[in-house]
């Protein structure tokens, strides 16, 4: 299967094989009206197997939602069909709108104009509390 | 700007020195009379409360400061749909300082992150009220004359109960503690407060449902209330309720020196004959929340450059 390489844009890779389409989803890529390709199921000396994300734009991509999503995954810069620059993506310390808080007893459940924002209290079994009413998150 | 919004805002050191001050102010009460005059506290109470409100308006008057409040805030600009931030920022431009309970969790830190002046949370729903904690501390502290190398006993709902949440991560600062967690199994205290503030500091604690085998080795007994509605099943309620029941009869193999803490208010869970017992400190405990409050309210404003 051939996938064009890009001229410029992201290449996300290391994504766990079959997560591709829901870090598609949380990054909207579906609203793009550039090329984007979704790999699933790559070989991976690595992994195994892995999935990759190429969005052929030189477009900024919300890294906090990717590193939280799949900490590990790497983002490959390209810029004239180049490797500019290359990020492997830990779990961020604070997250703004990537998740929202589901306590009814937050005030973010009222006041609906304050940004959900969730620090990380617990890297080690990815534990995330919200910084207003320290409810832990709950996975997607 | 400095604000207090959870325990764990202040530093070990800061606690000793809130404490050192309270005592001055218990100690000397003149020299403190007139320390805050012409500043002002807004007391913006969004939920019914009648000790914390009164207590830090009296903390106020007591310093020789005034308090401006309204009635009822959850009637006021709340009802007319205004957001916490903006009513922080507005009240900033009155007052030097805002004490504020709201029934949502996180909305004094919210108020904080707005406000232009030092908020004290006076509680956020069931999340925090570090007010409550520093009254514990206090009267620990007078009663003990010091706030390590004590075997606490926590008894009741240790799930939902905030103070207890609060006061055990306090007192895990302080060296030699021991912890007794004394609850029904579906009231236990929640495994990320034992997490975070007991067994990562290697403290030393023990579990169990049964307040009188834990009675003898206790040095501070910190009473909570059961409530019927956490309880899955009438049952288990009528089956445990008189078991955190606090009577004569359950003291008797208690130490002398035994002090007994409660965040009020009581229902039942303290028997009304317990009251005379020198042991008992609750009553002590609500005039000492007057004292702390008195001591943050200073340091806060002086923190601040208003003082």
């Amino acid at each position: 299967m051939n996938i064009d390489s890009i001229h410029n844009g992201v290449v996300i890779d290391h994504i766990t094989a079959g997560h591709c389409f829901d870090l598609y989803e949380m990054l909207h890529l579906g609203e793009l009206d550039y090329p984007v390709a979704l790999i699933k199921n790559v070989e991976s000396k690595k992994m195994g197997r892995k999935d990759i994300i190429k969005v052929d734009a030189d477009i900024e991509l919300n890294l906090d939602v990717i590193g939280y999503a799949e900490p590990g995954a790497t983002v490959n810069i390209i810029k004239d069909e180049k490797l500019v620059e290359k990020k492997v993506l830990e779990l961020p310390e604070k997250l703004t709108n990537v998740i929202k808080c589901k306590n009814p007893r937050c005030i973010t459940s009222t006041e609906q104009e304050l940004p959900h924002i969730f620090k990380l209290t617990d890297r080690e079994n990815k534990v995330y509390r919200c910084a207003y009413c320290e409810t832990k998150a709950q996975e997607n | 700007m400095r604000s207090v919004i959870d325990i764990v805002d202040l530093s070990t050191e800061e606690l000793d020195d809130l404490i050192k001050v309270a005592r001055d102010i218990i100690a000397n009460p003149d020299k403190y009379a007139h320390v805050c005059d012409r500043k002002k506290l807004a007391t913006l109470f969004f939920e019914p409360s009648t000790r914390t409100r009164l207590s830090f308006e009296a903390a106020m008057y007591e310093l020789g400061g005034h308090v401006i409040s309204v009635p009822d805030a959850g009637s006021s600009s709340a009802s007319k749909g205004e957001s916490v931030s903006d009513t922080a920022r507005v009240v900033s431009c009155y007052a030097d300082i805002i004490a504020m309970r709201h029934p949502k969790e996180g909305a004094a830190f919210v108020a904080a992150s707005k406000a232009t002046v030092p908020v004290i949370n006076a509680g956020d729903g069931g999340h925090c009220h570090p007010t409550q904690t520093l009254a514990d501390l206090l009267t620990i502290e007078l009663e003990k004359n010091r706030l390590g190398n004590l075997t606490v006993g926590f008894c009741g709902d240790l799930k939902f109960g905030r103070t207890v949440h609060s006061l055990i991560n306090a007192l895990s600062r302080y060296e030699g503690n021991k912890f007794v967690l004394i609850s029904p199994e579906e009231l236990k205290l929640p495994s990320y407060v034992k997490k975070d503030a007991i067994k990562s500091k290697g403290i030393p604690y023990e579990q169990t449902t049964n307040l009188e085998e834990a009675m003898p080795k206790l040095d501070i007994l910190y009473m909570t209330r059961v409530q019927r509605e956490r309880f899955f099943n009438e049952e288990d309620y009528l089956r445990l309720k008189d078991s955190y029941i606090l009577t004569p009869e359950k003291l008797r193999k208690a130490k002398p020196d035994l002090a007994i803490l409660h965040p009020l208010p009581r229902v039942n869970e303290i028997s009304v004959a317990v009251d005379d017992d020198p042991r008992a400190c609750y009553f002590k405990q609500v005039e000492n929340g007057k004292y702390m409050r008195m001591a943050l309210i200073l340091k806060l404003l002086k923190e601040a450059g208003t003082l």
